[in-house]
Formats: structure tokens, C-alpha cells, sequence
């Protein structure tokens, strides 16, 4: 009796679609991704239940870090560009187009004005272990803090006519105090609407 | 002369010499697996989840309008003390001794959602709604005051504002052992 003889395959497969496929998610990946910054400030924000979203862009974001430290954040390189050259003039501290250069390219600061040149002086390597004081902020109309936000909106109003939003990010242990001399500053400028960045926690059952 | 071709091919002087066809296939398997290592690290390094917020509207301060004057009864005013305890009484400050209770849903909201209640039935009416005054103290955190104002939204509550803390109800957190 004739055996009966089982075909042997090939175990090699066609991997040439699964590649086109990993390569095109590959692709996404890579264009969607956004470098996450590094927040100096290191605020842990509170939860809260609300799931509003905030805008891409077009966000001036107030840190209130630990130890009461306030970081500036605000979006638009050319933004922070003129920002820098306005406190520059209103501080009497020239930069240097490398400086600026170098600013427009920050993302996040918290420096006060007087040390603002030993910041920029440093190698791009160097900004993370840099000892940033915060900006000082206090509750008249003309600490730095206020003058930031107001060249920021300034800035952002001359090169693309919007206004923008504010976001607080603040430490979930801070003071109330804290937070109050922002909303006051804010204030101040007649900016009442803001909101305050939290991270989701779970609806509450009804 | 016709000569027959007896010897190996390739190996006749004078005959052409053909290369050994390859085949074209790749061997992927390698490619792929890289591709889906990467896939992974880029998977894992986006934030997929966007910062969430909560609005804030703050009353105009410079603006000296006449405000609505808004019978007592109807407000209820939350201290932020600390060690994460809330104060709350309802009418005039220095008038009844607050209650101390603590976040979440057994201690503010809980409240609230009761006192909402017997004040809309007490004010029949639309405007019979409660008014929410946050006040926080010195030594109440910045999560203390999302926290509140997330029972104000939980809570549905019309209307509610952050006032400053005024020295009597400081008093009356300090002998609560709050501040």
C-alpha cells in the first residue's frame, strides 16, 4: 500500500506586507510624536473629575512648582523672541541674538531677570541641572512675573492677533497663597477666565 | 569538426560564462522585527492622554457695580483649613459654630448636596438656588481648592465664587484646630 506522503512546505513566509505595515505605523509614530518637555517645576497637579481638554496651542501656562517656584511657559518661538527682547529693554539687560536664539528655544523658564544671561550663557546639556529660583512674582503691578505675562500677550497679540489662554499648573501641595498671587496678577491684567490643569480621576458615581 | 560538449558547465575555455541566478527574495524577518521594536518605543513615549482642566472664572474686582444684595440664608460658606478638613456654616460668619467635615463624597459633598436641598425648599421660587462661598485659609493647599471646586461642579451648584477670608472666620478655624 502506497504511503500516503503529506506535502512538505516551505516555513518561509512573505514578510513583505507585515513590513509595509509596520513601517507605515512606523511613520505616524514618528510624526505624531512630540518631544515631552521636561517640566523643571516638577508640580504634581491634583485631580479633579472634569474632562474639559485644554487647546493644542496658543497657551500660556503659569507653573507653580515646588517650593513655591513659578515657571513660564508660553507657545510661539517668535513669541518668546519679541517677549524676551521687550523685558530685555524694560530690565536693561541686552541679549545677544545668540541669547535669544537660545530662549526662543526654551520651552519652559523660570529664572528671574537677573540671572536670566547666566541661564542662556549655558550649553543646552547644562539648562536641566541648572538651579532655576523661579520668576519672582508678588502681588503689585509690577513684579516680573506680571511683566512677563503682559510683554507674552503683548507679543502674541502684535504677531498673530489672538489672545491667549491661561493655564495654571499648580502643585497639589502648594499653599493657597501661592496660587492666590497669581489669580491676582492675573487679575490685575484683567484676565479672569482660566483654567487650572488637573489629571482625571474617575467620575464619581451618582 | 563537430565537438560535443561532454565536460561540466562552465569549465569549456571559449564558452560564456553564466552567473548563478540568485533569487530575489529578502529574508524580512530581521526588518520587521526591527520596525515593531521601534513601533513599540514610539507607542509608548507619545502621551496619549492630553492634560485635562477645569475653567475658572474669577469676578471682576476693578468693576464697583451694585451688587445684588443676597439674603443670608442662603449662602453657604466653605473655610479651607487645613490638614485637608473643611469649615462649613450657612448664613452670617460668627453666627453659628461650623461644622468640620472632610473632601469627597461623604464629608463636603454630602453636605452640600443637603443643604442645597433645604434651601430650595425653604426659597420656593427660580432664584431659590444656593450660593456657595469658598473662602480658603492661609494653610489649605492648592489641591484643597480643586478639590472644593470640584464639588461645585458635581454638585451642580448655580452659583459660587472664592472670596477672601475674613478674620472672624479665621477665628473660627482656629478653634477648630484647623489653621
Amino acid at each position: 500500500m502506497p504511503r500516503v506522503k503529506v506535502a512538505r512546505k516551505s516555513t518561509a513566509i512573505d514578510m513583505t506586507a507585515m513590513c509595509d505595515v509596520a513601517f507605515l505605523l512606523l511613520t505616524f509614530f514618528i510624526l505624531t510624536a512630540k518631544p515631552k518637555v521636561e517640566d523643571p517645576s516638577k508640580a504634581e497637579v491634583p485631580a479633579s473629575s472634569k474632562e474639559v481638554t485644554i487647546p493644542e496651542d496658543n497657551v500660556l501656562m503659569i507653573s507653580i512648582g515646588q517650593q513655591n517656584k513659578i515657571f513660564l511657559s508660553f507657545s510661539g518661538n517668535d513669541v518668546r523672541t519679541e517677549t524676551l527682547k521687550a523685558m530685555g529693554e524694560k530690565y536693561n539687560v541686552p541679549f545677544t541674538p545668540a541669547e535669544i536664539n537660545k530662549f526662543a528655544n526654551t520651552e519652559i523658564f523660570g529664572v528671574p531677570m537677573n540671572q536670566m544671561k547666566q541661564f542662556l550663557s549655558l550649553p543646552s546639556g547644562e539648562l536641566k541641572s541648572f538651579d532655576q529660583k523661579g520668576i519672582p512674582a508678588d502681588t503689585t503691578n509690577n513684579s516680573e512675573l506680571s511683566n512677563w505675562i503682559l510683554n507674552a500677550r503683548k507679543a502674541d497679540r502684535g504677531l498673530h492677533g489672538k489672545d491667549y489662554n491661561i493655564a495654571i499648573k499648580g502643585d497639589r501641595n502648594e499653599k493657597y497663597p501661592a496660587v492666590s498671587t497669581v489669580i491676582n496678577i492675573l487679575g490685575q491684567q484683567k484676565l479672569f477666565k482660566f483654567d487650572l490643569i488637573t489629571t482625571l480621576r474617575a467620575a464619581p458615581k451618582k | 569538426m563537430a565537438e560535443l560538449d561532454t565536460s561540466g558547465g562552465g569549465k569549456h575555455k571559449g564558452g560564456k560564462v553564466r552567473s548563478k541566478k540568485a533569487s530575489t527574495r529578502v529574508d524580512l524577518t530581521a526588518m520587521v522585527d526591527l520596525a515593531f521594536l521601534l513601533i513599540t518605543f514610539f507607542m509608548l513615549t507619545t502621551t496619549l492622554n492630553k492634560p485635562k482642566a477645569m475653567n475658572l472664572a474669577m469676578p471682576d474686582n476693578s468693576i464697583k457695580t451694585s451688587q445684588l444684595p443676597v439674603p443670608e440664608s442662603r449662602t453657604m460658606t466653605i473655610l479651607l483649613g487645613s490638614h485637608n478638613k473643611v469649615a462649613w456654616f450657612m448664613g452670617e460668619p460668627g453666627k453659628t459654630a461650623p461644622t468640620v467635615d472632610s473632601y469627597g463624597p461623604n464629608g463636603l459633598r454630602k453636605a452640600l448636596i443637603e443643604n442645597g436641598k433645604a434651601v430650595a425648599a425653604s426659597h420656593p421660587g427660580p432664584d431659590g438656588y444656593m450660593i456657595v462661598v469658598i473662602k480658603p485659609s492661609e494653610s489649605s493647599t492648592y489641591e484643597n481648592l480643586v478639590s472644593a471646586l470640584d464639588e461645585m461642579s458635581i454638585t451642580a451648584i448655580k452659583s459660587y465664587a472664592i472670596v477672601k477670608i475674613l478674620p472672624v472666620e479665621l477665628d473660627a478655624l482656629k478653634s477648630q484646630n484647623l489653621l
